[in-house]
């Protein structure tokens, strides 16, 4: 554990060990989210905050937590930290946590918050496990955003609310006349949320072609 | 009765938490392996989910709510609102029931321990449980209403990822590219069958949508175990197409 380099840690997750494409954590909030950019980048905020932070906190005590109760423990730890963005989010960003209801609620139960508890944080001091939690919750903010990005982009034509791609549709000129104006047609498949499980899988596709190392240490398979 | 049947239809079809929220996916994802597991996986959530969403309930209606202490501790509590606390009442409630149920599974069922024993503490991480309770809260359910759901919507999911785990059985024996093998293909095959269950998502089982006329929507009638129901499909689903 003594060659654990800061820059390592932080940067790894990105691509080498993406904690959505390999480790398979953190998927549920990824999927329910990305319809939007904005909402992809405050809640992948949220987690950076959130991930960081409880690293930090569980490492800090690991050497006090029994070891029969230390989910509860953690689970209170990430409850409280949730608890704060969630108080926050209603207080400044009220629309972006109105739209993602439930899901700010949800962080407590994303499992990157609990899995690098468990396989990280548990094991080493706090400023290397807080590096670790923002790095992992970097490369899910990475995905998050590559996902919210093309889904925003193809389903509604915007990005952070901004007509990029000007959509086709009908509309009255000031003669009275109906005229098509435009000539993006939104794609509608892209806002529902089975969207998001085509992109994902088209990033690991990418991501396993680029490093194929990563296909023999697939836990699913 | 109707009220209920109808809770229970929409938790496991139309609001499968699996297929239509995206809930309980990483456990969703990685123990989708085998049909034998996934089933066992399967019946553990649906015992947690039937204990621990009524018993949020509970705790939500009975201590947390606004002026609910006021029910204990007399009147000079009825202003006290600890909503904000009911995160971490609820993750403490799944957490200790799971824990609980683990060890009690053991002391007096240990074949049962053995077969859901592993998938246990997963559990307590898969955020269909919770998000099981959220949605409750949301929706203001009445405790009878949180048994029937949270029974429906643990099936639901143990439905789904048994039916994931059969074709992904299947799967063992096709052509799949290199890099996709493994979790991408499962993404892919976890979207088409989502895909498959939102044509569930034009169905209003609600009652109000079935005490009105159904004037100029079309009717379907469909048998189901309790009897015949009629489904209306709304209206708006028509005028969304037609525009």
């Amino acid at each position: 554990m003594a060659e654990l380099k800061p820059k390592d840690v932080l940067l790894n997750p990105l691509a080498n060990d993406n904690p959505i494409a390999l480790q398979v954590l953190g998927i549920c909030s990824a999927l329910a989210v990305t319809t939007k950019l904005e909402t992809s980048f405050v809640m992948a905020l949220s987690v950076i905050f959130v991930l960081g932070l409880s690293n930090a906190a569980v490492s800090a005590i690991r050497m006090y937590i029994p070891s029969s109760i230390r989910i509860i423990v953690q689970m209170t730890i990430i409850s409280s930290l949730v608890i704060v963005v969630d108080q926050f989010l209603q207080a400044f960003a009220y629309e972006a946590s109105k739209t993602m209801s439930v899901f700010v609620g949800l962080i407590i139960t994303n499992c990157i918050v609990m899995g690098r508890a468990e396989a990280f944080a548990m094991k080493n001091p706090p400023l290397i496990s807080m590096i670790d939690g923002i790095g992992n919750a970097l490369g899910y903010s990475l995905i998050l955003i590559i996902v919210g990005f093309f889904r925003e982009l193809f389903g509604s034509g915007k990005l952070f609310g901004i007509t990029v791609l000007q959509p086709l549709q009908k509309v009255v000129n000031e003669a009275g006349e109906a005229v098509w104006q435009g000539w993006y047609v939104p794609n509608g498949l892209m806002l529902l949320p089975p969207s998001a499980f085509f992109l994902i899988g088209l990033i690991i596709w990418v991501l396993r072609t680029w490093k194929p190392e990563q296909s023999n240490r697939d836990p699913v398979l | 009765m109707d009220h209920y049947i109808n809770i229970f239809l929409n938790a496991v079809f139309i609001e499968n938490l699996a297929l239509a929220f995206f809930l309980g996916m990483c456990t969703f994802l990685a123990i989708s392996k085998s049909v034998k597991s996934a089933i066992g996986l399967g019946g553990a959530v649906i015992v947690i989910m039937g204990i621990t969403i009524p018993l949020n309930n509970f705790l939500l209606n009975y201590l947390l709510k606004e002026g609910a202490l006021a029910r204990w501790f007399g009147s000079d509590f009825s202003s006290v609102n600890l909503e904000f606390l009911s995160l971490i009442t609820f993750i403490g409630t799944i957490a200790a029931m799971v824990q609980i149920l683990e060890m009690s599974l053991d002391r007096f069922f240990p074949p049962l321990y053995n077969t859901l024993g592993i998938f246990l503490p997963l559990i307590t991480v898969n955020c269909a449980i919770l998000g099981g309770s959220l949605f409750m809260q949301e929706r203001d359910y009445d405790f009878a209403e949180s048994v029937v759901y949270g029974l429906g919507s643990g099936f639901g999911w143990a439905l789904a990822i048994a039916g994931l785990a059969g074709i992904r059985e299947k799967m063992k024996y096709s052509d799949v590219p290199d890099g996709l093998k493994g979790l991408g293909i499962t993404f892919m095959t976890v979207g088409l069958m989502a895909l498959a269950f939102m044509c569930f998502g034009g169905i209003d089982l609600s009652e109000e949508a079935a005490a009105a006329e159904p004037s100029g929507s079309e009717e379907l009638v469909v048998v189901s175990d309790g009897g015949t129901e009629s489904m209306v499909v709304p209206d708006e689903t028509e005028a969304e197409v037609s525009e």
